[in-house]
């Protein structure tokens, strides 16, 4: 076990340090979400009330494109430089790194945007209480969306109009988990508890943990083929 | 040892190669000569599991790769077209990454010496970017300096880019690695100085 933490563990760290590197990329990420999430008070008006029930679906909507627009980023530059043939080259099993690659993107994407979200729940007057929720619920759905779009990413690698038809390719499997984000801050608000949205969440990331590297993994052996 | 059997090569429609067999044994060096086009690369991508044949089989101590992919890769040191550096990350950094990644213990200090002594000692941390394609070539090259444990080289034009006296250096690192028991498999259209002449597989002559 101790041996296959070694190369788990440099992809890991050598992912966060490039993360680091190319900070300006995260950022530009970070900016997106922002700038996208404060659109909506311009277009739908300022009305308190209103913008209290949009903030949960803004957000998730917000915080799903941003994932979607730093997903290409994923494999390209590994793919374009000859890393990933070496990786596939590893003795160790393909699924080990690949879960590795999509830990250091998650922490490079999604854990800045769950630091941010509350900030801007607030501009939309969403409760104190629901802010956790909120939280919990990005922290949940997030990593999913990276594991389910790292399938994406993989499988139009290489492809001209690749960043296309990776839109086309995840945002429909994106839909779940959209609707059980935003549904368990709904949830709460409407005094029925978030729990149950909060629980399929957690099975859904699960299960993506489980199956998502494995054709990753697969997606990949074909596109360095 | 390594062995291939009736490998047959498809790219895209065209058959490139067909009935070609070869065996690589301890202290072989193997050259795989042939006119551009006649797939080179593809047949050591193909050695190496990178890519499918279309039929035959490969097998490493007798046992068929595919059946035990595992302990093969942990032999195994393919160095490709690409050098596999990222342009943001030293070349100290990225031949760590090279050595971590692929399972084996590294020592600091063993990288730097391979990097000193293929010719990179101004350049231990400047960014992989700012490097000439010589240079470039000679991070990916360092590594066979740190990994002689791994029995079978592939190296796919391992001369290019670089000047006479890193194709001497780099030629007597094959001839040493060769007569400790390695196998080392490459192509090459450059006249290598090696100390005792390799065995040819001229593709050109299972082309289709």
């Amino acid at each position: 076990m101790s041996r296959a933490l070694g190369p788990f563990a440099a992809v890991l760290g050598r992912d966060l340090l490039l993360a680091w590197r190319g900070r300006a990329d995260v950022l530009v990420t970070l900016a997106f979400f922002v700038v996208v999430v404060c659109l909506f008070p311009f277009g739908v008006g300022a009305e308190p009330n209103q913008l209290r029930a949009i903030a949960p679906g803004v957000l998730w909507v917000a915080a799903l494109l941003s994932t979607l627009l730093s997903l290409h980023r994923l494999f390209a530059q590994d793919h374009a430089d000859g890393t990933l043939e070496q990786l596939l080259l590893t003795p160790e099993p393909t699924v080990l790194w690949v879960v590795a690659k999509i830990c250091a993107h998650w922490i490079a994407t999604g854990l800045p945007l769950l630091i941010v979200a509350p900030g801007l729940a607030l501009l939309f007057d969403v409760e104190q209480g629901a802010l956790g929720v909120l939280v919990l619920s990005l922290a949940l759905g997030t990593p999913i969306l990276a594991l389910l779009g790292a399938v994406g990413a993989a499988l139009t690698l290489g492809l001209r109009g690749g960043g296309m038809l990776l839109a086309l390719l995840v945002l429909p499997l994106f839909v779940p988990v959209l609707i059980f984000g935003a549904g368990a801050v709904d949830a709460y608000l409407s005094g029925s508890g978030a729990q149950a949205h909060l629980l399929l969440l957690g099975g859904g990331l699960l299960g993506s943990l489980a199956l998502a590297p494995l054709a990753c993994a697969a997606a990949l052996r074909i596109a360095v083929e | 040892m390594l062995y291939a059997n009736d490998l047959a090569c498809v790219k895209g429609d065209r058959p490139l190669f067909r009935g070609l067999s070869l065996r690589v044994a301890p202290g072989d060096l193997l050259r795989v000569a042939g006119p551009n086009g006649y797939g080179k690369t593809s047949l050591l991508r193909i050695l190496c599991g990178l890519a499918m044949p279309e039929s035959g089989e490969i097998r490493w101590n007798d046992v068929p790769v595919n059946r035990d992919r595992e302990s093969y890769h942990r032999s195994l040191l393919y160095l490709g077209h690409a050098p596999a550096l990222n342009d943001l990350l030293s070349p100290l950094e990225n031949l760590r990454f090279a050595c971590a990644s692929g399972g084996d213990k590294v020592d600091e200090d063993a990288c730097i010496d391979a990097l000193v002594r293929i010719g990179l000692a101004q350049q231990l941390d400047l960014p992989a970017r700012v490097l000439s394609q010589g240079q470039r070539r000679r991070v990916g090259l360092a590594r066979l300096f740190l990994e002689a444990d791994r029995k079978l080289w592939i190296l796919d034009e391992p001369f290019t880019a670089l000047d006479v006296a890193a194709v001497a250096d780099l030629t007597a690192t094959l001839s040493e690695h060769c007569a400790a028991g390695g196998m080392v498999v490459l192509t090459t259209h450059q006249d290598a100085p090696f100390a005792k002449a390799p065995t040819v597989l001229d593709l050109a002559e299972v082309a289709c």
